[in-house]
């Protein structure tokens, strides 16, 4: 250990301490509130319809934008470290472009795209097809906030590992998709785990830019998040943390597979 | 960078070879323009066209007004300053999270991503709960700046320990220990072996964070207080101007943000480029 | 190489699929309110409306009783709450409407500017409203600081509560009340010397006040009286001279015969019964007299008709670069600013 055992110690206390006041305490306080009225009440809260349907609808965004935006990550990572493209550092910049944007701007965009009187408005009114105020634009919103993880997760990956195994499985006849999946795949097999939690975190728990393209229309397109909100709205206080509760429990399940997965990837060398 | 996870820092280092090999060449390069563009810039481009509705005339009055360069410079300095700490702390924990060893280690390893989890409504109202009027801790920052840096702080916190702590796991500790022996302080090897290395996963984090920063909404709305020339921050500013139905100025100032965020994201990947050249 | 492109081009093309299908669902809403299926089964109607946040609890009282109504027999609703103004865009949107409700008038006329609500919704014996209120003063319970009007926030170290007028229409009426009694100074006062916080919205304001921020907040009457019956430990004064407040309420051009029916039993002594349960002033006088021991009638009340109507306050007052409180608020600024 390089550092003297005081320098250890103190460390461990500026950490800790820093984590206590930011993270620590914030989140217990949550959680001491939402079982403040004992568990039957919480049940209760987050079993009635409404609660039920945004829980299933928060599952079905993160279902359909996680994997779209995972294989798109993996392309796009794929494209920046092995492909020969021009100004890969404003192509990343534009990547990571999404955390920047605010949700109100991410909602007015996709409004000004979608909406009745956007740039796709009439087209779509003509054809029946409902994107904003329905799940289709709730998804978009979705995918538009988490398309950083996974090619950030990935390309550091494809980075270190070289392509030489690729090249050789090449000059030995794999085709393309064969090389993919039997070399590439397994080595960043890790890196788009990781991509694919932090992902599904983060959509389940996007609040804002889905706020503005949900309509909010009750039992429709009412996600957990947007039913806190509404609770909180409504001075149920209990059943607005009951809700976060079971987002937070959600984001740990997702969590929990990350630090499982990533144990796995220690023990497997 | 962010987690590279431990098989693939096994595997020896090459350097990087831009040749085309498996999954990319013409078709994968069409489709991953195909997807950033729907997704991206379409998106952007529609909240750039719109800025411009009344002519660069008005966009320029838009983003000039008073309201809006404060709001505008508070929230990139505020950004820049929880960025910064962040990348302090961030290094500090995942040095702590990384080279530790203490009882309930792993369950706040798990813990450090939950803000990114938590909805933002609900970190807001928390935060309010804890450090405002009604504070428990007796600590009442509602309001003031400090308020908004606490609560970016909160929903940038696992940025920079995340990227940095795979690099650390990753790290050959043969060259600080050669350094130790050969009578190096801590200060030193720290200075001169193990923060070169890390350089580049820092930045990226700080620069994850910074962005994150810069366009928070949720968390910040309600115990900044909103006060205009105070704590009002772009995205409250941008809100406001929608809601009087200015839509193209508000547009303009978001424009503004955006590229402001740019330049900062392409600077920071520039200086990590840059890093790693010398490093290696 | 194939697969993996047709993979996500599929779980996309399902997505839509599945999205298309209106992502119809027959669960009802958190407080009971009972909505049918949805319109593709069979003759029964559904109605979509869309109001602002603080009536869901009303509405939540008047869909049911008008769906036992012989006109109401069999119609569905989807109902959608949320803040004036961003309801109000939705609907500018894109958001099906067959019925809106809104805080103020201005967030219907912007419908009808955009063609989608007739310019005629306002020719009604109510002038187009369902609900009224007046602009009140929330305290702390028992009233610590003796609040008994406007003049008293001017008073040493009061703080006051409101919301932003530019981030949240509703807010509004809490300054129009303000200027109505002592017009622009006061307001000028008011806003640099007393207003410490400018909340989002309403109940944002409302939440940062029972927080334990400030010591007065400029709220409405019925939010007043939601939050007690919600168990909120709050008191409200109701100032001698104070601001009218009217609620509209609107067909939209895509509403039919039941939409106009459901406006009709809102408007009805049943529907305004529910409303006034909740704190709200009916506009149905004889329902508003039955309960004249919970509305009471202030000294002075004025309305927006009486300081020129909502077309000249917003130009005049709430433009936001030319309007008096945006300036007020910009000067605030410069003393603020550090």
């Amino acid at each position: 250990m390089i550092v003297s055992r005081r320098g250890t110690l103190g460390l461990r206390v500026i950490a800790l301490g820093y984590l206590a006041v930011l993270l620590l305490i914030p989140v217990g306080v949550v959680l001491y509130r939402t079982l403040e009225p004992g568990l039957g009440e919480v049940w209760r809260s987050i079993t009635t319809p409404a609660a039920v349907h945004a829980f299933w609808l928060t599952i079905e965004l993160a279902a359909i934008a996680v994997p779209l935006t995972t294989a798109f990550g993996i392309l796009t990572a794929l494209v920046l470290v092995r492909g020969r493209v021009r100004g890969k550092r404003v192509i990343e910049a534009f990547i990571d472009l999404p955390f920047a944007v605010s949700p109100v701007v991410i909602g007015l965009a996709l409004v000004l795209l979608y909406g009745r009187q956007g740039w796709f408005g009439p087209w779509l009114a003509d054809h029946g097809i409902q994107i904003i105020f329905s799940v289709p634009g709730m998804v978009l919103a979705t995918i538009f906030v988490c398309v950083p993880f996974v090619v950030r997760e990935v390309a550091p990956v494809l980075r270190e590992i070289g392509d030489e195994q690729e090249q050789a499985a090449a000059t030995l006849g794999a085709s393309r998709w064969q090389t993919f999946w039997r070399i590439t795949m397994p080595a960043i097999r890790w890196g788009v785990a990781y991509g694919v939690v932090l992902s599904t975190a983060r959509a389940i728990g996007e609040f804002g830019a889905v706020s503005v393209v949900s309509g909010k229309i009750a039992g429709e397109t009412i996600t957990l998040p947007l039913l806190v909100e509404n609770r909180f709205n409504n001075f149920d206080l209990a059943g607005a943390y009951a809700a976060s509760g079971l987002l937070a429990v959600i984001a740990l399940g997702t969590l929990l597979a990350m630090t499982l997965l990533q144990r796995k990837g220690d023990s497997a060398t | 960078m962010s987690a590279a996870p431990a098989t693939a820092g096994r595997l020896r280092r090459r350097p990087r070879a831009a040749r085309s090999t498996s999954g990319s060449g013409a078709l994968g390069l069409g489709v991953a323009t195909l997807w950033l563009s729907i997704i991206v810039l379409l998106p952007l481009a529609a909240v750039v066209a719109k800025s411009l509705d009344g002519g660069t005339g008005a966009f320029w009055d838009a983003v000039s007004s008073r309201q809006a360069v404060a709001a505008l410079r508070f929230t990139v300095l505020i950004s820049l300053a929880v960025a910064a700490i962040n990348a302090v702390m961030g290094t500090v924990i995942a040095w702590v999270l990384v080279r530790d060893e203490f009882p309930g280690k792993r369950v706040i390893n798990a813990l450090i991503d939950l803000p990114f989890a938590l909805p933002t409504i609900v970190a807001g109202i928390t935060l309010l709960a804890l450090y405002g009027p009604t504070s428990p801790v007796g600590i009442n920052l509602a309001f003031k700046q400090s308020a908004v840096a606490l609560a970016l702080l909160f929903v940038t916190l696992p940025f920079v320990a995340r990227a940095v702590q795979p690099v650390l796991i990753e790290l050959d500790r043969e060259m600080e220990q050669a350094a130790a022996s050969l009578g190096a302080s801590p200060v030193t090897i720290f200075r001169r072996i193990i923060l070169p290395s890390l350089g580049p996963a820092i930045l990226s984090g700080a620069a994850l964070a910074f962005a994150r920063a810069v366009g928070e909404f949720g968390s910040v709305v309600l115990i900044s207080g909103n006060k205009p020339f105070d704590t009002q921050v772009s995205s409250v500013f941008i809100f406001k101007q929608i809601e009087s139905d200015n839509t193209s100025g508000a547009a303009a100032v978001a424009v503004v943000l955006l590229a402001v965020s740019l330049l900062v994201l392409i600077g920071l990947r520039f200086v990590e480029r840059w890093a790693v050249r010398h490093d290696r | 190489m194939r697969l993996k492109i047709l993979l996500p081009l599929a779980a996309l093309v399902a997505a839509l699929i599945v999205a298309g299908c209106g992502g119809a669902s027959d669960e009802t809403g958190d407080s009971g309110a009972s909505s049918g299926s949805s319109s593709s089964s069979g003759s029964k109607t559904t109605l979509s409306l869309v109001a602002y946040s603080t009536p869901e609890v009303v509405y939540d009282e008047v869909i049911p009783g008008f769906q036992k109504t012989p006109d109401g027999k069999g119609v569905g609703f989807k109902t959608s709450y949320g803040a004036s103004g961003d309801q109000s865009r939705a609907v500018e949107a894109g958001l099906k409407a067959d019925v809106v409700a809104f805080s103020l008038a201005p967030d219907v006329d912007r419908l009808v500017k955009a063609g989608l609500v007739d310019s005629t919704w306002a020719d009604t014996p109510t002038k187009g409203m369902v609900s009224d209120s007046v602009v009140a003063l929330v305290v702390r319970k028992g009233n610590p600081k003796h609040i008994t009007g406007w003049d008293d926030l001017l008073k040493p170290g009061v703080e006051v509560v409101t919301p932003n007028p530019f981030s949240s229409g509703a807010a509004k009426w809490n300054l129009l009340g303000a200027y109505q009694h002592g017009g622009l100074d006061y307001v000028r006062e008011l806003i640099t010397k007393h207003v410490k916080v400018q909340p989002k919205s309403g109940r944002e304001a409302l939440q940062t006040f029972t927080g334990g921020e400030g010591d007065v907040l400029i709220s409405y009457e019925n939010e007043a009286l939601t939050a007690q019956k919600k168990g909120q430990a709050v008191d409200y004064v109701i100032p001698p001279d104070t601001f009218k407040i009217e609620n509209p309420i609107a067909v939209t051009k895509d509403g039919g015969a039941a939409a106009k029916a459901f406006v009709a039993y809102a408007l009805s002594k049943a529907g305004q019964e529910n409303f006034a349960d909740w704190g709200y002033r009916p506009v149905d006088q004889s329902v508003l007299q039955a309960n004249a021991s919970k509305f009471p009638t202030p000294k002075k009340l004025v309305t927006i008709d009486d300081v020129g109507g909502w077309d000249k306050v917003n130009d005049e007052l709430f433009d936001p670069e030319k309007g008096s409180i945006a300036k007020i608020e910009d000067d605030a600024g410069v003393s603020t600013a550090k």
